[in-house]
């Protein structure tokens, strides 16, 4: 691959189809873009299979200076990878959920989502600072409009929360970012990663990014626009939305926050710590008394999400790639899971909870599907989610032994609301005689199931395919944040002063065993 | 290939085909495969552990797959197979694939049948990728996978209300122990920087007498994690306080109750505790507090199966209560005597389960006891059975002549507790020995109340119709059975209802016999190698803590001691048959009597109730709280209050705006100075 520019090539293909859309009938539309993810799809199979694991940290790199030191560069590490591949893989399911559902205004419809692709790919592989910026503020106008004009019924009240809340914080996040590219004198990001800023200045430039990337991912208490932007989107929009356009927030942690204000993020960690505890408990029971599917799924969302902000800020690797593999996992099976919510809604019309039940009798491939993301989302072994949680709280686990403790509650209320969903939806007699005579899954719906399914199951039992691409990664990250590593509250003594020294005796006998 | 392998794997392929073929596959061939798997496991089980009871055999790690690794914290797929995994290998392996063979009469009327026995095959599966876990993250695996498996088969019958209820709440339950390990096994790594279990082992008497911080306190490091650890156990097997899942649990079809809920999954807290012996030795406060809720549950549930009618719940109860015995026989230190209880309770209990299956079966799913009577000239061969089920349980026989199973286990228990010295042994002792009257008691009264006396049947509804559909007004939709008995009139007099009970197919009677032949001999033939003095440390070598000297002062105990598990057994009996056979009038009277007593003891001790209170009803409150919060105060403060104030103040805003261009700027320039100079500042 060397000098190809893949990249670029990735995010001229939806633009260019977004172009080809408006021009086209409904069905072309439609067409045009399922080609065109797919075409992306496999572009980001190819990137997946040519990115060399321990090769450079910076891989199909591109650089060209536009103007005034503004460049178009492009460039990713296995994060980005990882991150660039869950979107990839969630577009044509995005287009596929909408392929009956929309109606109106299709050319329009298909060419939003489209560029939104354009932008998310963007915001992966930017390796200057501005560029970034263009595409993380860029994403949320398509987004808004698909909000705005698909929505349902109170769909502008929520797209412009959706906005307000997420320009907010953008707004200090630029002030910051003109502030950095000042003192660094570059705007290129890996430059400016391995940047010392000053400890004071760092606290300010953290918390303007994180003003930002609070919003997006979304923290507690800033995570109203959330429920609300998911209850109005259109399903392909819930399903990018918690899929990918909420990573972006872990994303730009990971990618800005720590590795640029290390000594600030120490600082700062019992903060984040407190928010995301009190996401995990407060959202995981507003989610148990949602009478809304979506609203209770979205709030779900926001309970994970908990758990992406305590990994990353446990400040070891665990607690980083287990961060990670939530993030990865969390699109897939919250995708998966609105994308449920969708296949009932398309038939009745409907996201009460209480107008559904007894779907196991009259659909039962579909209750499969819902339990086997239900499961997943309840992080279930075997699944993507557990890899994720299980590395998240176990790394938060060595810097306090309370933050785990109240984390981790999250698996015990997160099955509390997701089998009580379950139950209300799939268990129990018909009610309705509506609901009652849904068909099951067609071929379209229990192809994106499935495959969903499999990639959840894939990265739940072999991560390592995941891993292996930002263990590197992670590793310098780790590296860099070690010397501003808090001190963990376990602080174990060395015991049993007699048997320090037979210890290898003892191994000997151990391995005999 | 190792065929461990195949053990593992047979049953998850089984599974997997049967459950995704569903209808479409059929009934038949769903069952031939999910039962040919198990039988195929069961079959290279046998092996493994015969040549590790002749001590042939070696304990072998066989890699399957990596599967994560993460800076130190490393674990991959694996199945480690030495005595223990043995042991459980043939414990799960061959009730499995009776349950299995069992299911083909119990669930013969079934329409979902490739659904539950792909559900059982999975559970299989799930079971054993817990017992020949290498590393406790697998072992976690398994332990979530049995605890999916038990939800969706708690829920089988899914239209049924409480089934949904049980299944939530036997998951959600369980989920609260799995907090604790889950805890346990990141505190774990944290102090061995790694989740291997062989390793862990080898260094655990490294750390005692270390400290460790947890929770803002200082405690025994060894102790915290113990503690954690245990707490999954407690929930696993519905050990005091996370037991109010198991009776539900029985919600489920009886073939389910038998395999789940007695002879596997609920032991696996056992099996961890046992597994981990090396590191729970180390920790004196974790081995109390085991020994304690050990012996607390052995008595609390069975004072709770003494009142229970629902033959189910009773045989529930008494699982919970045996569990105990296991639980504070490893907590004195005697996991060989723990680890032979679950083995042959497995069998004894498993064979009492499905009995009373039988029983239900017999009885158009009547489960109520105060209908049932008079049984054993119907059912004799279920009845026999039984007998065979409660002489085990209960512990029949003496040590010069001989017994039945669960004398040999239940015996070495107390003995163990008694031999430990301790004011602590001697009390889980002597609550060991109250529960095995009480054990005694509840059995007979069972058998009793089933068998024995005049029928009662008419009463029942489920009997009533029975009687009624084999008139001629049977429904088509009437899934739970039809008897093709003939037509009598009802004789209310005898208390037949004019119902004829039949014995169950020989697909059923097979496991009970089965069963039935370890339930009496299990017992003899596998103490020496389980708890004997020379047998043991030979047959476990290493698996296990084998405490020799405990099992030397257990040999020598005061002959009062020894025997008081005979006395009150035959004490138990007596006082069953005078209750219930004897003078029927006395258990009414006793009731009236102690009513406060009876009242607290029938509704298990109001745990539901308080937990209902506490934990349910709050999470429900706050959650209703909390979203009106996020309505009212944060979007009140935030977009929707920010709203307000942009309305508000663009209404002084006019009266500022002068239309100059210039002006603007001026404004814009001031505000950005400001910023900056304020950014610099700083």
């Amino acid at each position: 691959m060397n000098g190809f520019p893949i990249l670029s090539l990735m995010l001229a293909v939806p633009l260019v189809a977004a172009i080809a859309c408006l021009f086209a009938d409904a069905k072309g539309a439609r067409w045009i873009a399922l080609a065109a993810t797919l075409v992306d799809f496999v572009l980001g199979i190819i990137l997946w299979s040519h990115y060399q694991v321990g090769g450079a940290q910076w891989q199909f790199t591109e650089s060209v200076p536009l103007f005034a030191g503004f460049k178009w560069a492009l460039g990713i590490d296995g994060i980005a990878l990882v991150l660039i591949l869950l979107s990839v893989f969630l577009m044509p399911m995005c287009i596929g959920a909408s392929w009956l559902a929309v109606q109106k205004r299709v050319p329009e419809y298909m060419a939003l989502f489209l560029l939104i692709e354009t932008l998310i790919i963007g915001v992966f592989t930017a390796q200057d600072i501005f560029l970034f910026y263009i595409f993380f503020e860029a994403g949320l106008i398509p987004m808004y409009l698909v909000i705005g004009i698909w929505g349902g019924a109170d769909r502008i009240y929520a797209s412009y929360k959706f906005f307000l809340y997420t320009l907010l914080g953008s707004v200090l996040m630029l002030v910051a970012m003109m502030w950095m590219v000042n003192l660094a004198g570059t705007s290129d990001v890996p430059t400016l990663m391995e940047y010392h800023f000053p400890v004071a200045a760092q606290k300010w430039l953290w918390l303007a990014f994180f003003a930002s990337f609070a919003v997006k991912m979304p923290m507690w208490p800033v995570h109203t626009w959330l429920p609300d932007a998911h209850v109005q989107a259109p399903t392909a929009g819930s399903i990018i939305l918690a899929g990918v356009l909420l990573k972006m927030g872990g994303y730009g942690f990971i990618r800005f926050s720590l590795p640029m204000f290390p000594e600030a993020s120490a600082y700062f960690a019992p903060l984040v710590w407190g928010l995301s505890m009190v996401a995990v408990v407060y959202t995981s029971l507003v989610a148990l008394v949602q009478s809304d599917m979506k609203k209770l799924i979205a709030y779900s969302s926001v309970a994970h999400m908990g758990v992406v902000t305590i990994g990353l800020f446990a400040f070891n690797r665990q607690g980083l790639e287990g961060s990670m593999m939530v993030m990865l996992a969390h699109g897939l099976v919250s995708g998966a899971l609105f994308f449920c919510v969708g296949v009932i809604y398309d038939r009745l019309h409907t996201r009460e909870i209480n107008r559904y039940g007894g779907l196991s009798i009259n659909m039962p491939k579909y209750a499969l599907f819902f339990m086997f993301f239900t499961m997943a989302s309840v992080g279930l072994p075997g699944t993507a989610n557990f890899v994720g949680e299980f590395l998240s709280l176990g790394g938060i686990y060595q810097a306090s032994s309370w933050v785990a403790l109240i984390a981790t509650t999250g698996i015990i209320l997160g099955a509390a609301y997701m089998l009580y969903l379950y139950r209300r939806v799939a268990f129990g007699e018909q009610k309705n005689a509506d609901a009652a005579a849904m068909p099951d899954l067609d071929g379209r719906e229990w192809t994106m199931l499935a495959l969903l399914a499999a990639a959840t199951l894939w990265m739940g039992v072999y991560p390592e395919s995941f891993i292996a691409p930002m263990r590197a990664d992670i590793a310098h990250l780790d590296a860099r944040l070690a010397q501003a590593k808090p001190k963990g509250d376990a602080q174990v003594t060395p015991g049993n002063p007699a048997s320090v020294a037979p210890t290898e005796e003892e191994h000997a006998q151990g391995s005999a065993e | 290939m190792h065929p461990i392998l195949i053990i593992v794997f047979a049953p998850l392929v089984a599974s997997i085909i049967a459950g995704l073929g569903n209808k479409s596959l059929g009934k038949v061939p769903a069952k031939v495969i999910t039962t040919g798997g198990l039988f195929l496991s069961c079959l290279l089980s046998w092996p493994i552990f015969l040549s590790f009871l002749h001590g042939t055999a070696e304990p072998s790690v066989t890699p399957v797959l990596e599967w994560v690794r993460s800076g130190d914290m490393q674990f991959n797929w694996e199945l480690r197979v030495d005595t223990l995994t043995a042991v459980m290998l043939v414990v799960i392996t061959s009730v499995s694939s009776l349950v299995h063979l069992y299911s083909w009469g119990y669930m013969d009327e079934e329409p979902d049948q490739p659904r539950f026995f792909a559900y059982l095959s999975l559970f299989t599966f799930a079971m054993l990728m817990l017992v020949t876990a290498n590393n406790l993250v697998q072992m976690f695996f398994g332990w979530e996978g049995v605890g999916l498996a038990s939800y969706l088969l708690i829920g089988f019958w899914f239209r049924k209300p409480s089934a949904g209820a049980a299944a939530i709440k036997a998951f959600v339950v369980n989920r609260v122990g799995d907090l604790g390990f889950m805890l346990g096994i990141f505190g774990v790594f944290l102090v061995f920087n790694t989740v291997s279990i062989p390793e862990i082992l080898a260094h655990a008497h490294d750390y005692a007498g270390s400290t460790i911080g947890f929770l803002g306190f200082r405690a025994g490091t060894l102790t915290v994690l113990c503690l954690l650890l245990f707490i999954g156990a407690m929930g696993k097997s519905a050990q005091l306080g996370l037991h109010t899942w198991l009776p539900d649990a029985m919600e489920g079809p009886t073939p389910v109750s038998a395999l789940i809920h007695a002879a596997t999954m609920v032991t696996a807290g056992v099996f961890m505790v046992c597994r981990l012996s090396p590191l729970f030795v180390e920790s004196e406060t974790a081995m109390n507090f085991v020994t304690f809720i050990g012996a607390a549950t052995c008595f609390f549930a069975a004072t709770i199966g003494t009142t229970q009618w629902d033959i189910k719940r009773v045989i529930a109860y008494s699982t919970c209560s045996q569990l105990g015995y296991m639980f504070f026989a490893a907590g004195v230190g005697a996991f060989g005597p723990a680890m032979f209880h679950l083995f042959t309770h497995a069998f004894f209990k498993a064979l009492l389960f499905l009995g009373a299956g039988s029983v239900i079966h017999a009885m158009h799913h009547e489960q109520d006891m105060r209908y049932y009577g008079g049984l054993r000239k119907h059912i004799p061969l279920t009845f026999w059975a039984m007998m065979f089920g409660t002489l085990a349980i209960t512990g029949v026989g003496l040590e010069e002549i001989g017994g039945f199973a669960g004398f040999y286990s239940k015996d070495a228990i107390i003995e163990a507790a008694y031999a430990k010295g301790t004011g602590l042994g001697h009390f889980a002792a002597w609550m060991g020995i109250i529960a095995a009257l009480l054990t005694s008691f509840y059995s007979w009264r069972l058998v009793f109340l089933t068998f024995f006396g005049k029928p009662r049947w008419n009463q029942s509804e489920h009997i009533q119709h029975a009687v009624h559909d084999s008139h001629g007004h049977g429904h088509d939709d009437h899934t739970h059975g039809h008897d093709h008995h003939g037509h009598h009139h009802a004789h209310d007099d005898d208390g037949t209802a004019g119902y004829h009970p039949h014995e169950s197919p020989l697909v059923m009677m097979i496991p009970l016999a089965v069963l039935s032949f370890g339930a009496i001999f299990a017992g003899a033939i596998f103490t020496h190698f389980f708890v004997g003095i020379e047998g043991a440390p030979e047959f476990w070598r290493g698996a296990l803590v084998f405490n020799k000297e405990l099992a030397e002062a257990a040999e020598h105990l005061p002959t009062g001691i020894k025997l008081a598990p005979f006395f009150v057994m035959v004490i138990g009996l007596v006082t069953a048959w005078v209750c219930y056979l004897k003078v029927p009038s006395i258990p009414a009277a006793f009731v009236r009597t102690f009513k406060p007593l009876h009242t607290f003891i029938y509704n298990k001790w109001f745990f539901d109730e308080l937990y209902d209170f506490l934990f349910v009803r709050t999470a429900f409150a706050l959650g209703k709280i909390f979203w009106k919060g996020d309505k009212a105060i944060i979007d009140g403060l935030g977009p929707d209050g920010a709203a307000r104030v942009v309305a508000a103040g663009s209404a002084g805003a006019k009266k500022i705006q002068s239309g100059f261009l210039t002006s603007y700027a001026l404004w814009m320039l001031v505000g950005l100075v400001a910023a900056v100079t304020w950014v610099l500042k700083h």
